[in-house]
């Protein structure tokens, strides 16, 4: 039993609190891989002497933070979705500030109105086509993914995925739940093989003769233009900017909230302040090629080529709150099935 | 409980003790128990009392499917390993042939590479833009995908072919380590009277083994219940993903935990066709033990099979995935050593290593206190510290953040209120978290095969020595651990090797700046950006190579070979 004991104090040795409260630090909880905030928060330490630490995770931040109550040394929370922030609010996780920064910085369709989240960066929901095997002009809604035209020859990642869940629940505030179960079952009979993958390998899989048409996100196509290796698959596709002509092209948010307990409140907002900056917004915009929230600064070189995006004006407080709806119409239409 | 502790089972000993001794083996039993048992049971909590009963949704549309696949893929996975296992376990121990020293170890090689590392390689290995497919279309002159056909393997049959070749390793280590102990007697017996070496394989060898065969089997089941990696990368719709779904996508925990409970009746219903396999067999190894085995000698095509049946787990399970990482790792070099790199190493190892050496101590308690008290309420334990091993890692992750949260924030509230100080979370959010999921996870590897050693050593041993006038903590020192020595390190090191590929539980309790092998390879691989994981990975296999070699040789060493 002594000998029980003894291990059991060597592992309390272990336990290492964390200096939650530490100066010139600030803590994040990340649904948004570490390495892709890792030239922002180099710059944001290099202007303030903050250091940033970095938690990051693919699912169970919300929970961990409600677990962790007022103890939590979570500063703020990054997510690269609109419906994880919601999700933040709804559980009442995040305190709302009223900031003069960041309300000049972002504008008021992309911040949530008690300040309780703000948008830093958008996305639109694209579709890809084959230069080769699809004409200019021959897709250019989302609606037409469902048409018998393009039977077996469709590729997208799972239905389940926060990008696509939010692009159903956008077609849900348009055309009701009904219509919207028979679109989507329409383009699960089009699609050439199971949903699997991210989006990079729907490009991947168009340039390889798998399918003509597929889904993705417009930083996708900029980040394989980037990398060597990648560079002939993304170049076999053509970009288009889905219901350009009519009520605009989906869009989602990456953003940040600044949690209930911060401990170190001042530096998150700081940070917050930062991120939003023209400095950061445009290191956004050139290194992940997304779009910039910050009015204020102009995209430059690939998000610049692809033109100015007509955006849905859908508020994306609806997308969010039809979201638990997308996820049951997915399952009901066994949209990732055999 | 003190009444079910003095109501002794038929089944196995009279009680080995004076009743003052045996309740501290009893009570550190039961705490032990409880700790393991409070995150399942905080995660069943969860499911009795969800925010949105999600119930009829799931039955409605998606829980069947979950149920039927998990199904589909834990026979496939089963029979694989099974066949695998069994067989390369049977050469190693009993067939002279080229090679057999070597693959005595080589054989758990697989056992160093996690599911989701071999689901990515040879993803990347055979899918369209791959070396194999790219092959095909130069010979053929195909052009397009559209020309011709071509195994799809982000599929149940490719993840049941993946876990398939990164598990077998747990049949055959205990297959094998049964078939060391066995007395060479009973073989030469059976011969002796006329039945050939098949036969003998199937009546005389394997029964014996069974019990052995039955928890490695119910390893593989239950590791094949919990993957997430795998089934996610290929769109597999398992009862984990099923979880993860409910999870993330509805965001509705108590649904997850809902389902949770679902694959704990699985679990429940593994545990117990484990058990009942090995209910009253009873075999206490004679003192021949010292005797050496006598190997078979074979016909030249017959040594060539015995070579085939123990080179192919290897080359698939091991050599190719190793070889690829290695190039990548190679290719990428530059982009992947850093500082952060060794750090995580250590990380990885120091996490691992506590945990494994936790687990052991617990194991044996637990083991050794049902041996002394072999009552119901003792098997009820023991099943219940088990459970943990069939909990999804993110799903414990919750469950460990749940009661150590609550008792950080009681803590701290009880510590302001009395000596205005804060302790803030003391517990989660540290290192602590980590092992402590480990521990919970891991423990039935380590208990049961303890415990199905410990099965092995006649009961006349503890009486002998208790006769002389040892305490029961003395006799397992002086008698029991002794004679266990290779099963304790290799479920110690089956443990090591387990948490060095934990994936899900770490990436949600561990601290801030704070990362493992995994988790780092996780955030590249997950990313679609295997090239940049590769090296990682390739650390994370060979960490789990040394204590391989180690295994097999305290295998081999417990008893004299010649």
């Amino acid at each position: 039993m002594r000998m029980k004991l003894t291990a059991a104090a060597a592992i309390a040795l272990t336990a290492l609190p964390l200096a939650a409260s530490a100066d010139g630090e600030v803590n994040i909880y990340s649904y948004r891989q570490a390495y892709l905030l890792e030239p922002l928060l180099n710059a944001f330490e290099k202007d303030t002497g903050i250091k940033a630490n970095v938690v990051f995770a693919k699912q169970g931040l919300a929970e961990r933070l409600e677990r962790e109550g007022r103890n939590s040394p979570a500063d703020v929370v990054m997510t690269v979705d609109i419906s994880r922030l919601n999700e933040l609010v709804e559980r009442d996780l995040v305190q709302g500030i009223q900031n003069d920064v960041l309300e000049e910085n972002i504008p008021e369709n992309l911040r949530q109105p008690d300040g309780k989240w703000f948008g830093l960066t958008t996305r639109a929901r694209l579709i890809y086509t084959s230069k080769e095997r699809v004409k200019e002009g021959e897709i250019t809604t989302y609606e037409q993914l469902a048409d018998d035209k393009w039977d077996n020859r469709i590729c997208t990642r799972s239905g389940k995925h926060p990008y696509n869940i939010a692009l159903i629940s956008s077609m849900i505030s348009h055309h009701g739940e009904a219509e919207t179960e028979a679109w989507l079952k329409g383009v699960k009979d089009n699609l050439a093989r199971k949903p699997q993958g991210g989006d990079r390998d729907q490009i991947k899989a168009i340039a390889e003769g798998v399918c003509d048409v597929a889904i993705g996100n417009s930083y996708y196509y900029g980040n394989m233009l980037q990398d060597e290796s990648q560079r002939p698959a993304a170049e076999a596709v053509r970009l288009v900017f889905p219901n350009a002509d009519g009520r605009g092209t989906h869009i989602n948010v990456s953003g940040i909230a600044l949690t209930k307990s911060a401990p170190n409140r001042d530096n998150a907002i700081k940070l917050m302040e930062f991120l939003s900056s023209p400095e950061a917004q445009g290191i956004y915009a050139t290194a992940n090629t997304e779009y910039p929230a910050n009015p204020h600064i102009k995209p430059t070189g690939l998000v610049a080529e692809w033109g100015p995006v007509h955006p849905d004006s859908l508020s994306l407080q609806e997308i969010a709150d039809n979201r638990n709806a997308a996820v049951k119409l997915v399952d009901r239409v066994d949209y990732d099935g055999e | 409980m003190s009444e079910a502790a003095t109501s002794v089972d038929p089944g196995l000993t009279p009680p080995l003790l004076a009743k003052r001794t045996s309740r501290r083996w009893l009570f550190s039993a039961i705490l032990t128990t409880a700790i393991v048992a409070l995150p399942v049971l905080s995660v069943i909590f969860l499911a009795f009392f969800p925010e949105e009963n999600i119930w009829p949704h799931l039955m409605d549309t998606t829980l069947p499917r979950y149920l039927v696949t998990t199904l589909k893929l834990m026979t496939g996975v089963g029979a694989i390993t099974l066949v695998i296992g069994l067989a390369s376990a049977w050469a190693v121990t009993m067939c002279e042939f080229p090679g057999r020293k070597f693959f005595e170890w080589a054989m758990l090689l697989p056992f160093a590479v996690p599911a989701y590392v071999i689901a990515y390689v040879y993803t990347s290995l055979l899918d369209y833009a791959g070396p194999v497919q790219g092959a095909l279309r130069d010979w053929f002159g195909w052009t397009s995908a559209a020309d011709y056909w071509f195994p799809e393997i982000r599929s149940l049959e490719g993840a049941t072919l993946m876990l398939g070749l990164v598990l077998y390793p747990y049949v055959y280590l205990l297959a094998r380590a049964a078939f060391l102990e066995q007395s060479p007697s009973l073989f030469a017996v059976s011969r002796s009277l006329g039945h050939s070496a098949l036969s003998t394989f199937f009546k005389v060898v394997l029964p014996i083994a069974r019990p052995a065969v039955a928890v490695g089997l119910s390893l593989v089941l239950m590791e094949t219940l919990n993957d997430f990696g795998t089934v996610d990368f290929f769109a597999v719709q398992t009862l984990t993903a099923g979880l993860f779904d409910t999870w993330m996508n509805l965001g509705n925990i108590g649904g997850a935990a809902q389902i949770a409970t679902t694959m704990l009746i699985f679990v429940v219903i593994l545990v117990t066709l484990e058990r009942y396999s090995r209910r009253r067999q009873q075999q206490y190894a004679g003192r021949d033990n010292r005797d050496p085995i006598r190997r078979f000698t074979m016909s030249f095509p017959r040594q060539l099979v015995c070579v085939a049946v123990c080179a192919l787990p290897v080359i698939f399970g091991f050599v190719i995935p190793g070889v690829t990482l290695g190039v990548y790792a190679w290719e990428y070099f530059d982009d992947s050593w850093n500082p952060a790199f060794i750090r995580n190493t250590f990380n990885s190892l120091f996490l691992s290593g506590t945990a494994a050496l936790t687990t052991l101590l617990i194991g044996v308690t637990l083991a050794y206190s049902r041996r002394l008290h072999d009552t119901r309420g003792m098997q009820v334990l023991m099943r219940l510290s088990s459970l943990g091993y069939a909990m999804p890692g993110a799903v414990l992750a919750i469950g460990v953040i749940m009661p150590m949260a609550g008792f950080d924030n009681w803590l701290d509230t009880l510590m302001r209120n009395t000596f205005n100080v804060s302790t803030g979370l003391l517990l989660s959010g540290s290192a602590f978290a980590i092992v402590y999921a480990y521990t919970v996870r891991f423990l039935a590897v380590s208990a049961g095969s303890v415990e199905s050693a410990l099965q092995k050593i006649t009961p006349s041993m503890d009486m002998a020595s208790r006769s002389l006038g040892n305490s029961p903590g003395k006799t397992l020192v002086k008698v029991h651990l002794p004679m266990l020595r290779g099963t304790l390190v290799t479920a110690a090191l089956v443990v090591f090797v387990d948490c060095m590929k934990e994936l899900p539980a770490t990436l949600i309790l561990r601290p801030f700046n704070f990362e493992t092998l995994a988790t780092y390879v996780y955030q590249f691989a997950s990313d679609e950006r295997l090239y940049h994981s590769a090296l990682p990975a390739l650390i994370i296999v060979l960490a789990g190579i040394l204590p391989i070699i180690l295994m097999s040789r305290s295998i081999s060493n417990s008893r004299s070979m010649t």
